[in-house]
């Protein structure tokens, strides 16, 4: 194993800040956008913010991820992100969620009201 | 037509590359390796290079101390043959490494597979199998018919049966580097290998060009 880790190490991201299940995150992904114009195919990189739940998270080195639920005009969208991808451009913790659960799977089946989660105090 | 490697499977992870993709990669060690013997048109009929590869193993046969002694190398773990160009330069001795494959070229890599011991035909290859409800009563992972009736009145050769499956030569064709460690002595490619992790496997340039 410790070659799997030599191998991955410098792209292991420092700068995430800890967050768990229950958390609500900003997660500002990089978006890449092909424009044909008249010098050819343009490349252009723009950021957009997706914010929700996180309902699970998956440890495991690089290949760590972590899912965001959100309700989108009244659709459940979820998405998992490479947490050590260099497409996250920054995640934000905006509020610590007290959860009881390591996966908040049951989530999907509540809405409005019944899918809140209790605020996290120190 | 260059010669190949020895490396020992590392295992599988992925990595980043600069656009964001994930590339899953596995790892390969390479092997101490060096040219122990070379087999000559003149002398053998066919040109190759023998290469021994790791650390010599506590008991080696007195035949093959001999072999290394005539040679005048030192005993390694074990040997390897690889068909090379008839003026191929390569001198006893020379040391080979993960230096001589580059990043994007393509690589055949042969090893042994993992064994499953006598395996029925759906893992083995891939059947669908029987229904598990609807009445299906003991043939869920049946393999169904093996042929006719009277004509032709017996099963072909080469039927698709249970038996021993794995722990055989098995190749993987064009796998790209997707690089080089020249300091780790180290090489990753795309995809996957034959092998259980610390396995040993050929790595050699591809048959087959793109």
């Amino acid at each position: 194993m410790r070659a799997l880790d030599d191998v991955t190490k410098d792209q292991i991201r420092s700068d995430i800040p800890a967050f768990r299940e229950g958390d609500t995150v900003r997660v500002n992904v990089r978006v890449v956008d092909f424009k044909d114009t008249k010098k050819g195919v343009e490349r252009r990189e723009r950021l957009q913010a997706y914010e929700g739940i996180v309902i699970a998270r998956h440890n495991k080195g690089i290949s760590s991820s972590f899912t965001v639920r959100k309700i989108s005009s009244n659709v459940g969208v979820e998405r998992i992100f490479p947490l050590h991808s260099p497409m996250l451009e920054s995640i934000k913790v905006i509020r610590h969620g007290r959860v009881r659960r390591a996966k908040l799977y049951y989530l999907r089946a509540l809405r409005g009201k019944a899918a809140r989660i209790r605020e996290r105090r120190y | 037509m260059s010669v190949g490697l020895i490396a020992r499977k590392a295992g599988m992870t992925q990595i980043f590359t600069e656009d964001g993709s994930a590339v899953p990669v596995t790892v390969l060690n390479v092997e101490p390796c060096k040219v122990i013997a070379r087999r000559t048109e003149e002398k053998d009929g066919y040109s190759a290079v023998q290469v021994g590869f790791g650390a010599a193993k506590r008991v080696t046969s007195r035949a093959m101390q001999g072999h290394f002694a005539k040679q005048g190398q030192d005993v390694t773990a074990g040997l390897k043959e690889f068909r090379v160009a008839t003026d191929a330069e390569y001198e006893l001795g020379q040391e080979l490494t993960a230096a001589q494959f580059e990043a994007g070229q393509k690589l055949d890599v042969s090893g042994t597979s993992k064994g499953r011991g006598f395996a029925g035909v759906m893992k083995r290859y891939d059947f669908a199998g029987g229904r598990a409800t609807h009445g299906a009563e003991k043939v869920h992972r049946q393999m169904g018919s093996t042929g006719q009736c009277q004509w032709p009145g017996r099963v072909f050769p080469g039927k698709k049966m249970p038996g021993h499956y794995g722990n055989a030569r098995s190749t993987t064709q064009n796998l790209e580097v997707v690089r080089v460690d020249e300091e780790q002595n180290r090489i990753l490619v795309k995809g996957a290998v034959p092998g259980p992790r610390n396995g040993l496997v050929e790595l050699r340039p591809a048959v087959k060009g793109v």
